[in-house]
This record gives structure tokens, C-alpha cells and sequence, in this order.
């Protein structure tokens, strides 16, 4: 608690780490006038759980399911930025076919994901009867995407070297039944959403980002493309078959015309990511060539072949929530990586927290903070915790103890020379 | 329209809900009775959506075709199967299992596979029912 002066005009909201509007452990230190929000602190590292440490014991083939348990709605965005990133390390191909099942599954999980994400946020204003209509509604691709990968959500579609299950041409009426399905209900979802007074007076001009902050502090996924932001990975860097599929950035103002950066154009983007990705999957049912669906479908000789390469390799994807990057390391000795780093977009999506939230009232917390789609769980990587003392680090002494390890490294692996770090 | 949610609320006063109520329409008050009558015949389960096509539930071993080559050991992400040395075959702890069903694939002789039950709750995670050899 900080006290300037006797006569204090602002006091201090603890919100978290465990509170009833967050779904996640997340913990806010509101400095408060009245009603107004003055100033904001976020504290994370609640919820580290130690997943990267635990996927250096295991190799390759065993990581893409303790990739996908890094986020449960993301269960397939982040095993397939690791795979990704070890095809990078191990040059591996992918077959042409794998590329394109790898884009629709990928869409499907967006549909889920921004559908899931537009009852959260009704939840939190409230209005749950929109949080049932369109839990409802995801019901649909969430079957969908049982009847093509054998699960709902833990998918384990995902190889190194392509994808484990093919799309017959016994599944595409159903994939089409589906997507007619959101085709058609598409424009209930969007009055609701867009037409709703309710929900217009919660959103408007609240919580706004604005194209400056948005790009100062990295926001990614449809929280930067809200405020204006042209970035998104499927276009700017074409991975998978997105460069054969017609595909742009999606901005507020394609529906709309203007440009705000407030909880609404959050909603609106979202909304018409969600069409995006119906006619992305319908374009790759039509062009998707026949052949092989993995590179190598023997685990065995394909993790021996991982094993002899040494290299480093980096893997992104376009997650509903913004874009996600894994790192990994193989040195050629081992069949675990020498290291596995993974950045979830939560990680860049809470430093916009701070300017959306300056200003808002208290009760805008919720929904502000839930605006950017959070997963804290996926965020978390580093926590000291030092005998019984937790201890938090300020920025330079992270630095040092980072210059620190990269001299460390360069020394046990004899790098001489490595100039200035 | 000013509500626009108002239309959808009352289209939905005259449908049946979307959810299957699986096991019973309302919570028993006792499960354990309510198994027993359902034995008995007296009472029905309602019957839960059927699986689809490749759902990963509960592993089958087929111990005669297991060759013991540990090459589902080296594949698991869990860690959750174990190898018996004397015997050359294989134990798998479903408490662990994550049904990826990875060991599947590697497989040589395809002695592997998943089937469809999915009720597996149990109070004890070593006992028999979780225990595949």
C-alpha cells in the first residue's frame, strides 16, 4: 500500500489472484478514484506448472501432447507450432496434403475458440442468456471436430512431418452440413452481437486501445487487429497452404468503417474471423490435392532422424488468440531437446491491459480484461522460487542473470568469440 | 432491434433443451441405488450420444500378438505404460493413459487399440478396472 499524502484522494483494489471474474488465477493492484481506475499493476506467475522443464525429459513425439495440454482450447495451435519448429530444426517436409488438413483443423478450432470466447464475454456483462445461445452453437464444430479427429478437444491430429488423420471423402457432407449451419446462423449471432443495446452499452468506447499503444506494445491476434493493427501470421508470413487461400487482414472497419479499438471492435473482428475461417476451410475442401498426409510414418526412423540433427528451429501459428511461437533446440545427440521455449499470445496481450484499462470504472474490469481472450495458464513460464521465499525479479537482474546463462552457454558449448551480448 | 436476444428466448420456452440428460433426466439422490435398480430392471439409463468413428477411449491389449518390443514405452507421452521383464509383454495404467492413442500407430504387430467405453471413473487409480496387462 502506497500513501503519498494525509489527505490520500485514491486507494489500492487488490483483484485476484483467485477472484469469481476471472477464470484463471491472474492478479490486478487497481490504484482506484472512486470509481475511476487510476492506475493498474498486473502480477503473474500463479499458475507456472514447469512444462517446458518437463518436455526436455521427453522427446519430440511425446512433447505434441504435452503441447496440447498447454492450453485446452488452443489444443491444437500449440502442438502444431512445435511441430513446426522442429520440421524448422530437423528439415523436415511436409507433404502438400498435410498442409492443407493442418489449415483446416486449425480454422475449425478458431470457429470454437471465438465462439467460446463471445459467451465468456456475455457471461461477464451479464447477459448470460447469450452465453447459453452460443455455447449452443459451438456444440456444432465441436462435434464436428469429433466425427473428423476421434475428441473433442484434445484433438492429437498433429505429427512431426504432417498430420495423423485424413479427411475421406466420406466426411466432407458433414464438414459442409456444419458449415452451412454457422452460414446460416451467422447473421442471428451477429445481431445479437452487434444490433444488441445491452451489449452496445457495455462495449462502446470502453476499454480502448489505440493503434499507437497497440503497436508499442505488441499486441498480436484480434486484439492489435481491433486497434487497426495489420498483423496476423497467416498473411504476413504464409505458412501451412494459407498462400494458396484468399486471405486477409481482418479489421473493424470492414463491417463498420471505422476504427475505435474499444471491447465492440473486439467483438467485430471476432465475428468476422469466424466467417473468415468458414470460407478459408470451404476454399481448402475444394483445392486440397491427394497424396500423402505424413512425411514419415515410421515413429521410429523419424525420431532417429530428429535425433542426428542438430540445429535450432522456431515455429508460428496464428492461435485464435494472436500468433504463438515455440523454440526448440536439438543438439544431435539426444533425442530430447536441449531446449523448448514456448510463447503463448496471452504474454503479449497483457501489457495493452494497462492503457485499456486506465480510466474505465470498476465494474469494466471484467469484461476489459476478458476482451483480449486471456489464457493465463498458457502464459506463465518463469517463477523464482527461492526456499520458502517467493521471490519476484526486477527487469535488470533478469537481464543479468540472462547475459549470465548466454555466457554460460557459449562456454560449455566452446562458442568463442560470441562478441557483446 | 433494441433486445435483440428477446425473439431467440422466447423461440426456446416451446423447445425440448439441447443437452442429452445422460445417465437420468434429475440427479438420483442416491447413486449407488440408482445402479442397483437399474440392474434390477427397474429403472433405465438414458442412454449417453454415441461415440463416433475413431474415438479414443479405453485401451484393448492383445497380449497373445505383443511381441514385447517397448517401442509403445519409448512413444508414450505419459509414461504410462510399464514393461515386465520376465514375462517380455506389457502392463498400461489407464489412470495415465491420455488416450493419444500414439502407441497405437507405433505399433508393429498392432496388438494396440482403443476402443469405444469411456466411463472410467474410479475411486482408486491402481485398481483392476484401470489396469490393462
Amino acid at each position: 500500500m502506497r500513501r503519498k499524502t494525509t489527505s490520500k484522494t485514491t486507494y489500492t483494489l487488490p483483484i485476484g489472484p483467485i477472484h469469481p471474474a476471472f477464470k484463471e488465477p491472474v492478479m490486478f493492484e487497481f490504484e482506484i478514484d472512486g470509481e475511476k481506475i487510476v492506475d493498474v499493476d498486473v502480477s503473474l506467475g500463479q499458475v507456472h506448472r514447469g512444462i517446458e522443464w518437463a518436455g526436455m525429459q521427453r522427446n519430440p513425439i511425446q512433447i505434441l501432447y504435452l503441447a496440447e495440454r498447454i492450453c485446452g482450447i488452443c489444443s491444437f495451435s500449440h502442438p502444431i507450432a512445435f511441430a513446426r519448429a522442429v520440421e524448422n530444426a530437423a528439415n523436415i517436409e511436409v507433404p502438400e496434403r498435410a498442409e492443407y488438413l493442418r489449415v483446416i483443423h486449425g480454422e475449425l478450432e478458431r470457429i470454437a475458440s471465438h465462439i467460446l470466447w463471445a459467451g465468456v464475454a456475455a457471461h461477464e456483462i451479464g447477459f448470460d442468456s447469450v452465453l447459453y445461445l452460443t455455447w449452443r452453437m459451438r456444440e456444432k464444430v465441436l462435434d464436428l471436430t469429433e466425427y473428423l479427429t476421434g475428441n473433442r478437444v484434445t484433438k492429437a491430429m498433429i505429427t512431426i512431418g504432417g498430420v495423423r488423420r485424413d479427411i475421406t471423402k466420406d466426411n466432407i457432407p458433414k464438414i459442409r452440413e456444419t458449415l452451412e449451419y454457422y452460414k446460416k446462423n451467422f447473421e442471428k449471432l451477429r445481431h445479437v452481437f452487434l444490433d444488441d443495446k445491452t451489449i452496445k452499452l457495455r462495449s462502446k468506447n470502453c476499454g480502448i486501445l489505440t493503434f499507437e499503444d497497440a503497436l508499442k506494445l505488441c499486441a498480436v491476434g484480434p486484439t492489435a487487429r481491433a486497434s487497426g493493427v495489420k498483423k496476423d501470421v497467416r498473411v504476413d508470413q504464409a505458412y501451412a497452404a494459407y498462400g494458396d487461400l484468399d486471405i486477409k487482414h481482418i479489421t473493424p472497419d470492414i463491417l463498420t468503417g471505422e476504427i475505435n479499438g474499444d471491447v465492440y471492435d473486439r467483438i467485430v473482428v471476432r465475428l468476422l474471423e469466424v466467417k473468415q475461417s468458414i470460407d478459408l476451410i470451404e476454399q481448402c475442401i475444394d483445392k486440397m490435392p491427394s497424396g500423402d498426409i505424413v512425411s514419415e510414418p515410421k515413429i521410429p526412423k523419424l525420431l532417429s532422424a530428429i535425433k542426428k540433427n542438430a540445429g535450432e528451429g522456431i515455429g508460428r501459428h496464428e492461435a485464435p488468440r494472436g500468433e504463438v511461437i515455440h523454440y526448440v533446440k536439438l543438439d544431435g545427440e539426444n533425442e530430447k531437446p536441449y531446449t523448448w521455449k514456448a510463447r503463448a499470445p496471452t504474454y503479449n496481450n497483457i501489457l495493452p491491459w494497462i492503457p485499456m484499462l486506465k480510466g474505465e470504472q470498476i465494474a469494466d474490469i471484467p469484461i476489459v480484461a476478458a476482451s483480449t481472450d486471456p489464457c493465463i495458464s498458457c502464459t506463465n513460464r518463469v517463477l523464482i522460487i527461492n526456499k520458502k521465499h517467493r521471490k519476484i525479479m526486477s527487469r535488470e537482474q533478469l537481464h543479468r542473470l540472462s547475459v549470465e546463462k548466454t555466457r554460460r552457454l557459449m562456454k560449455t558449448h566452446h562458442i568463442i568469440g560470441g562478441g557483446t551480448i | 432491434m433494441r433486445f435483440a436476444m428477446i425473439p431467440e428466448l422466447l423461440m426456446q420456452m416451446f423447445k425440448k433443451p439441447f443437452t442429452n440428460r445422460f445417465p437420468a433426466k434429475y440427479i438420483p439422490s442416491s447413486t449407488t441405488k440408482f445402479l442397483e435398480d437399474v440392474e434390477k430392471g427397474k429403472t433405465k439409463i438414458i442412454p449417453p450420444v454415441e461415440t463416433p468413428h475413431g474415438f479414443r477411449g479405453k485401451i484393448v491389449y492383445d497380449k497373445e500378438k505383443c511381441i514385447g518390443c517397448r517401442l509403445c514405452i519409448k512413444v508414450c507421452p505419459s509414461n504410462a505404460i510399464e514393461y515386465k521383464p520376465d514375462e517380455k509383454k506389457i502392463k498400461i495404467y489407464v489412470a495415465r493413459c491420455t488416450f493419444c492413442s500414439q502407441c497405437n500407430d507405433v505399433c508393429p504387430v498392432k496388438c494396440l487399440n482403443m476402443s469405444n467405453e469411456f466411463l472410467l471413473a474410479d475411486a482408486e487409480k491402481y485398481s483392476q478396472t484401470l489396469i490393462v496387462e
